[in-house]
Parts: C-alpha cells; structure tokens; sequence
C-alpha cells in the first residue's frame, strides 16, 4: 500500500471518528441547547413554577386579549397541538401579531399561567411581500361582507 | 484535472486572467442585485423593509461556513495528496472567511433589532456562526505561528479538518434545537421566498462568491510570489556566502 492510500484511510477514519463523537455529543445536549420550550415541552417536562425559563411557539389567531389596566394582555401560544396562557405587561415588539411567531421570558405561575416579563418576536422562514397579502386580505374581507349580505 | 491544477506555475497562468474577470463580474452582479433589491423589493408583510438585509447577510452566511468548507477541502488535500497549493489556498481563504463571518453576524443583528427586539440571543444558530469566526482567527493565528517557506504546518491542517464539525452543526442548529433564528428558507426541495426577493437574492450570492474566489486567487497569487522571492533571496544569499568563502 502507497503511503499516500494509508494517509487517505487514515484521514477517513479520522472524519468518521470525529463525526460520530460530535453526533453523540450533540444528543447528549439535545434540549439543554434549545433556546426555549415550546408548550408541549413545557407539558412535558413539568417546568417548576418560578423557575426562569423562556416560551415560544405561535401567537394563536383571536387569542390577544388587553385586560382592563390596558397596558397588560393575555394570549395564548401555541405549538402542533398543545397550547399554554401568557400574561405580559409592557409595550409589545412591532412584529407581535397574531399568527406570528413569539419567545417569552418569564415563568409559570401556581395556575399555570405564563407571566412574561420581555416579548421577543420570531420571524419564520417565509417571506412574501407586503401587496400580496393585501390583495388576499381584501379578497376574504370581500368574502365576509358577502356572507353577511 | 486536479493534480493539474496543483502545479502552481499552471495554476497562476490561469489564475492571472481570472482575478479580475471573477472580481469584475461579481462587483457588477453585487451591485446590480443590491441595487435592484433595495430599491425596487417590495416591504415584506411583517419586516417592512428590513427583508432588505437579506441581500447581504445571506451571501456573507453562504461565503463564511462556505469558507470554511473549502479551508477542510484543502487541509485534507495537503494531508492526503501533498498537494502544493493546499496549504496556500487554505490560508488564503482563511482572513476572508473570518471577514464574512463577522459581517454575517453584525448584519444580522442590524436586522434582529428591529426584528426579534434584540441584538443578541445565544441561541443554536447565532452561537455556532460566533464559534465559526472564532475558529477562523484560531486559524489565522496557528498559520501564522507555523510559517515555513510559505508552507503552513501539518498541526493546522488537522485544525482545519477538526473546525469542520462546526460545519453541520450550523446548519442543523435550527432543525435540532428550539431557536430564535428562522429555519431555513431554501431547501433542496424549494424555497418559502417570495420569488420578487429570491432572484436578486441569488444574483447577489453568486456576485459575492465570484468576488471572494476572486480576493482568494489574489492572496494565493501573492503568497506563491512571495515563495519564489524567498527562496530566491535564499539562493543569492548563499551564493554570496560561497564567493566571500
């Protein structure tokens, strides 16, 4: 065998190696590494109550409500198929809409309402330009007054 | 064709004529596509006009973990083959790696301000590309501290090969862990870009690469001179020490 064939193998079995360690190691810190919990891995895990940790997932359509001081809202984040209450008090970021995405720091309280102290707005991977989702907004508005009608 | 290429005197009779048809080509695509885009883009629904960022901080995402992958190709080729021009591509790629990322990572963060509300968020995604750049100037040192003859030693190339794993791990931070970074956008199976953004997006990434083969050629071109100076300086001065002797 050529020393260069035995340096090619070598340096094979090294990538190999040095790919396999990191996978394991990557597992290993799995869901330490998540920036946040999503409701289902908050329900899952049984967060304590208190305890600092941050929440995202989408703000669920029609869920923004302002309570009466007006300046705190509830609204409800949701992920595939679980859902969790947060209360936040303050100014809003300009990207908080609902069906948009949203991560919360804050903590459960004992009624297991998420109390937010800061919102931070997610974008998701998808973007579309601003007229065509006007265009499509008129149409279902069109679409509403009609069925009123 | 690659051990072709290899030969630094065939390599530089090509490279000679390409470096500014590279840097040229890609300077007008550049500013055409970032022209095009800024001006003419329309806001996207929820980032208004911040979309824009999108021009510049995806080429310089593409070129920094693209960077990278070329300084792997070329340690394991230096490793392997012996190649000539390994080591001399790898430690040329490897400023302008470290240029691009840190502008990926300050574009980004213009654009998370008014996005997210931060500047700054130690997720998956965010915290492998800062490790990337702290790679390139661990690089950039150890090439540095290793300079023989223009050759950099075998110690980096196996650095180079090892910063790899950084590689797949950018680009899996945001499938395997919770981020506050998007997920990707462009797949192999398409794209959830509006294609008004998607074509001068594309025209900019490309315009970007063929300027940054471009600075690459240029620092392999004047690393391979400063070889011959050495070693002709090398030359002279024993020829020299013969006479006087």
């Amino acid at each position: 065998m050529k020393p260069k064939h035995q340096r090619l193998i070598l340096a094979i079995i090294a990538v190999i190696g040095l790919l396999v360690a990191s996978l394991i190691a990557i597992n290993a810190l799995s869901d330490e590494a998540s920036y946040f919990y999503t409701p289902a891995t908050l329900n899952d895990q049984n967060v304590e109550i208190g305890k600092a940790i941050r929440l995202g997932g989408m703000v669920k359509q029609g869920s923004i409500q302002s309570a009466s001081d007006g300046v705190t809202i509830n609204f409800i984040v949701q992920d595939k198929d679980q859902e969790q209450i947060v209360r936040y008090t303050g100014v809003t970021p300009n990207l908080f809409v609902e069906g948009s995405g949203v991560v919360a720091d804050g903590r459960l309280d004992k009624d297991g309402i998420f109390i937010a102290d800061n919102l931070l707005a997610k974008h998701d991977e998808n973007y579309v330009p601003r007229e065509l989702q006007d265009i499509d907004m008129s149409n279902t508005q069109k679409l509403e007054k009609s069925v009123v009608q | 064709m690659i051990h072709q290429l290899a030969n630094p005197t065939r390599f530089l009779k090509l490279a000679r004529p390409l470096t500014p048809i590279l840097f040229y080509c890609g300077l007008i695509l550049v500013l055409g596509a970032c022209g095009w885009g800024i001006l003419f883009s329309p806001d996207e629904k929820l980032l208004g006009n911040t979309v824009k960022f999108i021009y510049i901080h995806v080429p310089f995402a593409w070129l920094a973990i693209g960077g990278w992958t070329g300084i792997a190709i070329a340690s394991i080729a230096q490793l392997v083959w012996r190649h000539p021009l390994a080591s001399v591509a790898a430690r040329a790629i490897a400023p302008i790696g470290a240029i691009f990322a840190a502008l990926c990572i300050i574009t980004g963060s213009l654009w998370a301000k008014p996005t997210w509300g931060t500047w700054w968020v130690w997720d998956g995604r965010l915290t492998s590309v800062l490790v990337l750049f702290f790679l390139y100037l661990g690089y950039i040192a150890l090439a540095n501290a290793s300079s023989e003859k223009g050759q950099i030693s075998r110690v980096t190339a196996v650095y180079g090969v090892i910063g790899a794993v950084n590689i797949p791990i950018i680009n899996r931070s945001v499938v395997w862990w919770e981020s506050l970074h998007q997920k990707a956008s462009i797949t192999l199976t398409g794209s959830s870009i509006d294609s008004t953004y998607l074509l001068p997006l594309f025209i900019s990434v490309l315009g970007f690469t063929l300027i940054f083969t471009a600075i690459v050629f240029m620092r392999m071109r004047a690393a391979l001179a400063n070889i011959k100076i050495e070693a002709r300086m090398r030359r002279m001065a024993e020829d020299t020490h013969e006479i006087g002797s």
